[in-house]
């Protein structure tokens, strides 16, 4: 067996981001490294929306990131011209770069080229191992704030210390690395001290230790070292220099403390929310922050891990603070990074759960909240715990939102809706912010309205009325015998004074010229707007009809009954003129496409004809040889539709793209070849079954780029995303047709009509190839399982350090005994945004749900009491109950994490009643360890029950054990069963193989894996083989050896929650995909010829050497780094092909053979023939 | 190579890189040795934590926080070397 790897969706965890200019220009951008890929995104200072600008897989673990900008400024973007000096001198001052501490053994600064869209490696250090290693720094990143340089430290000992420069071509340089080394120490944080332009200070928190480099001597020195508090984790950089005082904030456990070298210590506690369930003696810790400065003020916005936001100020006079004050600010999810804005914004990329944007409504400086100063905490005596009482949002406003999958917890991938494609569902979030997802492949809409219209229209267009008009003006829908004119204002209204004449049916309407409208309806009607609407008419020769039209702003092309082709173009005075001659097509025509006229030109050279012979022609429309025929191309079936449109998929230039002729079949076929712009040749067409119906192709506008709407039985979208083509369905319902649609209200959208309905919608999310929708959960969600009778789902969620609400209740209830007030208003706050109160260890909440996945909606819920967890569950037919379905829950009593013990095991059996929406129970039966694997097994249930493995029946008053072996090593995490075959994974040896001997009834092993294996999550391939992922994000492949013994082993470094053996796309092949726990969604494809594994193994091996991935890990040891990798081809990187410089895809061509339009065909082809 | 430049080297080798082995090493300081690798691991997979931090329902930072702490005695106190 040989794989190909893709990723399907891309991690959408953060683990840091970080905001500055990296394009050079005034505007902020947010750089997130989502672990294994570095983003750019930008947040729109009008809409506050976010765009991914930018993603790049860099084959690596990103573990920390910082923004840079060297003093006086430093090279900007490369200039040409030398009257753009000033310019560029402006660019000088803000261009950001960004320092990239990952697991590659290796410092790498980027520099972001807004130009290519792309990030530059500028710089590669290579410092010691790769892998995160416990004394290889990578860790932690600290960067001067005047960008002097740059403190890269591990976890233990190591801290290394880059000076960073210019040289005289203004080119950034490092230097070699100092050693700030000190054995034993362990390090929380590292930070870059602000001190203006004394030498560069880094604080580390090991105690507080202050390393100086001296510039002049250059070398590193431990200059000042003082113990904090056992439990400090956290530090922060008080602005020095002009703006402040210096120093650090250094946060521990319940307070932050002001410290800086030969100034007293000032310390202020962590105001606690004010609730009845909280635990005292719990300390509270800061998980992220974040500083801002403005004109001469700065502020600190540091997040608790509560989620509460806390703005803390420092009262100071020159260099002397005399107090830092501390007040509640608002609640935000819990953050692994904040970053301000100057636009305005709160970027929240979430340790869990969608992150955010926020924009700010005030800075809190003057609501009554109350404030602590840390004057009032000189006195150590004096009572060091504070309270305030949270809130809902009263300084922040969600502007936006990113969607994230993390952590996704399980998944399955099911058609239940009967779609063309299957749905994925899946279990993600923990805590109160948990949620099940249902992921359906299609880029997300937002409709923007519906109107009903008299009748079922069968097209629909929209036009300015000036060549300058910014917006459409009309919105024009014909109907069999009718046309109806809207016009687009505050609202939509019907208007007939417009010089279109509404009594016939239109085949096509285009705005000409400067000023003049075209209807084409059985004859040509040309309106001038700005002379009194003059109206000119051309009627056809002999009353032949007009079948189809094409036209542009400076074109038009008819064709009459009988094949017959007119030509018009426009003059310059504005006349529409027809070409002397007309061309007779050999066959009827049966669709036309001219392309826009581009910039600067007086026409577009080429006219496109589909006949129903099956061909489509490809007709020069330039003077010297208008309507020759060009090139021919022949097709599978009658062409429906075409559209020749520009799309900008050059990398390299923005400006210019690659012509494309866009073929829609009567078959549901879409075809898009190249049309070469200087021969109007046609090459390299690349084909797709779009649906069961004729494809119809419309010209629309998306994020200011040409794109194709495709409709067939779905409406599709061909589109230009970060220089790359994408094709991809709109989840939407079935369009008949479409056209462009701009207006003040909604500046970029398209109009569209399905049945007796007027749409229009906006498609804005380009990036996210799922589209979700959300059901709520109330605990972290464990497992699920589909009632197939009932297409309903049932939900075990557990919930770990949380009451339950009896247990809340009892306490509560305790708590009002010993006369203690509180407010129930504290209780009442959702736990979406304020999460559950934490309770102590060993705590448990857990409960089942019923959930209908069509209604979103739980149909019943059962809470377990009595610190009782749910942890695995199955349905089971039990062979004595006349096969009717049954759940087994696995629970356990008093579990505790480490070591994994329980008082006591459970399983559950419940009856599915009342249409499988509720739940009766019928009995509980008690084991002696935690149920974490259970199956249905031959009409009984097998359940992994710690280290033993058992056989139960169903009996009155329990269940009956029937069978039993002992003879796994730790405990059973997963089941599979085919026939007499039970697999069985243990959670730290790997699979073991057992049959089952009915004549005996016993379970016999007789094989396992040599290798050891955490296993998380597997699938039974076929009857030998198994696929799964273990917890260090290691994928494998066992096979059972008959003759031969194989295994596939690959590491795609997250940590697999789920795999299944599936198809993707109507007709394709079966595949394994699989989800992590960062939320990202990958596949393996098995190749079937000997010829492509050749293929894209070399091509892999080209990728390596030409490509190395950005984060300068190299790509073979990453993908081997437990295990060497085999059999698998990375069809990430292959990929990367297309993104490669012209020369360097010529090279890796030639070294194959093959073309470079060859190779792409092939990488294009391997991922659509599969998945999407 | 002579035996006085391999034993050089081999204390070269354990000054630079913290956990070399040695002949003396004995069955607690190995131990302390693979602890403190994991956990240095572990923090810096970000899936390994977030998976942690699951199952422990604690943040990240905390669970990062804690795993730093441990790496000080991740068996305890040291046991005494038999000389």
């Amino acid at each position: 067996m040989f794989l190909y790897n893709l990723t399907l969706q891309p991690p959408t965890s953060i683990n840091v981001a970080v905001v500055g200019h990296f394009s050079g220009t005034k505007q902020q951008e947010i750089v997130v490294s989502r672990v294994t890929r570095l983003e750019l995104l930008k947040a729109d200072p009008n809409s506050g929306k976010l765009q991914t600008l930018l993603t790049h897989d860099v084959f690596g673990i990103i573990r920390s990131l910082t923004p840079f900008r060297l003093t006086g400024g430093s090279k900007g973007v490369r200039f040409f011209n030398k009257l753009d000096e000033l310019l560029r001198k402006l660019f000088l001052k803000i261009k950001n770069y960004i320092i990239v501490g990952s697991d590659s053994g290796r410092v790498v600064i980027l520099e972001y080229n807004p130009i290519k869209n792309k990030f530059d490696k500028i710089h590669q250090e290579t410092f010691g191992k790769s892998g995160c290693r416990r004394i290889v720094p990578g860790q932690y990143l600290a960067v001067d704030p005047k960008g002097r340089s740059v403190m890269i430290g591990a976890i233990e000992k190591q801290k290394l210390v880059y000076i960073l420069n210019r040289d005289s071509a203004a080119n950034l340089t490092i230097s070699s690395p100092l050693e700030a080394h000190k054995s034993h120490t362990l390090v929380h944080h590292c930070i870059g001290l602000d001190v203006g332009y004394e030498n560069p200070v880094f604080a580390c928190l090991e105690m507080l230790t202050y390393y100086e480099l001296d510039l002049g001597l250059n070398h590193v020195v431990r200059k000042w070292s003082d113990p904090v508090d056992a439990r400090a984790n956290m530090l922060f950089a008080v602005p020095g220099g002009n703006d402040g005082p210096s120093g650090v904030l250094v946060c521990s456990e319940n307070f932050i403390t002001y410290k800086h070298q030969r100034v007293p210590e000032l310390r202020v506690p962590i105001p606690r929310r004010r609730n009845p369930l909280e635990d005292p003696s719990r300390g509270l810790i800061i998980v992220a922050g974040v500083m801002h400065k403005m004109k001469g003020v700065f502020f600190f916005l540091l997040q608790s891990e509560e989620g509460d936001i806390y703005k803390i100020t420092l009262d100071y006079e020159d260099d002397k603070v005399n107090a830092i004050k501390i007040k509640y600010f608002d609640t935000v999810p819990i953050a692994a990074s904040l970053c301000i804005l100057r636009a305005g914004f709160l970027f929240v990329a979430s340790e869990f759960g969608n992150h955010r944007l926020y924009s700010f409504t005030s800075l809190g400086d003057d609501n009554d909240e109350p404030e602590w100063s840390s004057a009032d905490f000189m006195d150590p005596n004096h009572p060091s715990s504070v309270y305030f009482t949270p809130r809902e949002l009263q300084n922040l406003e969600r502007a936006d939102e990113l969607e994230s999958l993390n952590p996704l917890i399980d998944a399955k991938i099911l058609n239940l809706t009967d779609d063309d494609t299957p749905q994925l569902y899946a279990l993600c979030g923990r805590g109160a912010g948990s949620t099940f997802r249902i992921l359906r492949h299609g880029l997300e809409i937002s409709e923007m309205a519906v109107s009903e219209l008299p009748g079922n229209p069968n097209a629909v267009w929209t036009t300015k009325l000036m060549a300058d008009d910014e917006y459409d003006a009309y919105i024009i829908v014909s109907f069999m015998n009718a046309t109806l004119v809207l016009s687009i204002g505050e609202t939509v209204e019907e208007v007939t004074d417009t010089g279109f004449l509404a009594t016939t049916p239109t085949l096509d309407v285009h705005q000409l010229g400067d000023d003049a409208l075209l209807q084409v309806r059985k004859i040509l009607v040309i309106s001038n707007v700005s002379f009194h609407r003059r109206v000119n008419e051309w009627k056809t020769p002999g009353n032949r009809a007009i079948v189809k039209a094409a036209t542009n702003k400076r074109q038009v092309v008819i064709a009459l009954t009988g094949g017959e082709l007119v030509y018009f173009e426009l003059d310059n005075q504005g006349q529409l003129n027809e070409y002397q001659d007309r061309k007779e097509m050999s066959a009827n025509v049966t669709c036309l496409s001219v392309g826009e006229v581009p910039e600067e030109r007086q026409r577009s050279r080429f006219l496109a004809v589909g006949c129903d012979d099956n061909a489509v022609r490809i007709l020069s429309l330039d003077p010297d040889n208008t309507l020759e025929v060009l090139s021919t191309q022949g097709l599978s079936a009658p062409p429906q539709s075409l559209s020749i449109i520009e799309m900008m998929d050059i990398e390299t230039d923005a400006s210019h793209g690659t012509l494309y002729l866009n073929i829609g079949l009567q078959n549901g076929v879409l075809l898009r070849t190249v049309l070469d712009n200087i021969t109007g040749a046609l090459t390299d067409t690349r084909q797709r079954f779009l649906g069961a119906r004729p494809v119809k192709l419309f010209r629309v506008t998306i994020q200011g780029q040409p794109a194709v709407l495709a409709l067939s039985s779905r409406p599709w979208l061909s589109y230009t995303f970060q220089s790359r083509l994408h094709l991809t369905p709109l989840s939407y319902d079935m369009l008949e047709y479409g056209s462009n649609f701009t207006s003040p209200q909604v500046p970029e959208g398209i109009v569209a009509i399905s049945a007796n309905t007027l749409r229009i919608f906006a498609v804005e999310k380009l990036g996210t190839v799922f589209n979700q929708a959300v059901i709520q959960l109330k605990y972290t969600p464990r497992h699920f399982i589909l009632h197939p009778p009932s297409r309903n789902f049932v939900v075990i969620e557990t919930e770990h350090n949380t009451y339950s609400p009896l247990e809340k209740k009892k306490v509560l209830e305790a708590k009002q005994k010993m006369g203690i007030q509180f407010d129930q208003n504290l209780l009442d706050l959702p736990s979406e945004t304020f999460g559950l109160p934490k309770a102590e260890a060993g705590k448990w909440a857990s409960c089942i749900r019923v959930i209908n996945p069509f209604i979103g909606e739980t149909t019943s819920l059962i809470e377990l009491e009595e610190n009782e967890a749910a942890f695995s569950i199955a349905t089971v037919n039990f062979h004595n109950q006349n096969n009717e379905s049954f759940l087994v829950i696995g629970t356990a009593k008093d579990a505790n994490l480490a070591p994994r013990t329980c008082s006591v095991g459970y399983l559950h059996v419940y009856q599915f009643v009342d249409d499988g929406k509720s739940l009766k129970l019928v009995h509980k039966t008690q084991c002696d360890d935690v149920p974490l694997a259970l199956l249905g097994f031959q009409g009984r249930l097998l359940a992994g029950v710690g280290k033993a493995l058992r056989i139960y029946d169903l009996g009155k008053r329990k269940l009956l054990r029937k069978c039993e072996t002992k003879a796994i090593p730790n405990c059973i995490v997963n089941l599979h069963t085919q026939g007499n075959r039970i697999i069985i994974c243990d959670m730290q040896e790997s699979v073991h193989y057992a049959s089952y001997r009915q004549h005996d009834n016993r379970i016999i092993i007789f094989a396992d894996d040599t290798t050891p294996r955490w296993i998380t999550s597997t699938v039974m391939v076929d009857y030998d083989t198994l696929a799964g992922g273990d917890k260090f994000g290691n994928f494998f492949i066992d096979r059972l050896p008959a003759e031969t013994s194989e295994e596939v082993d690959e590491d795609p470094t997250d940590i697999i929650t789920s795999i299944h053996r599936t198809t993707l796309v109507a007709g394709g092949r079966e595949i394994l995909v699989y989800t992590g726990i960062m939320g990202d969604i990958g596949v393996f494809v098995p190749f079937v010829t000997r010829e492509d594994i050749d293929f894209f193994q070399t091509l892999e091996m080209h990728m390596r050497n030409e490509a190395p991935p950005l984060a300068g890990r190299d790509h073979l040891q990453y993908r081997s780094f437990y295990s060497p990798v085999k059999a698998v081809v990375d069809g990430d990187l292959c990929e990367q092909y297309n993104l490669l410089p012209l020369e360097k895809k010529k090279f890796i061509a030639e070294e194959l053979d093959r073309t470079t339009a060859e190779i792409q065909k092939k990488i294009e082809d391997m991922r659509v023939m599969a998945a999407f | 190579m002579d035996r006085f430049n391999l034993n050089s080297q081999l204390e070269h080798l354990q000054s630079k890189y913290v956990g070399t082995g040695h002949a003396d090493t004995n069955k607690f300081e190995w131990m302390v040795n693979q602890h403190r690798d994991s956990y240095a691991s572990y923090i810096g997979h970000h899936a390994l934590i977030s998976y942690f931090s699951v199952a422990q329902n604690e943040s990240i930072a905390r669970v990062k926080f804690e795993f730093v702490e441990k790496m000080l005695q991740p068996c305890g106190m040291p046991v005494p070397r038999d000389e």
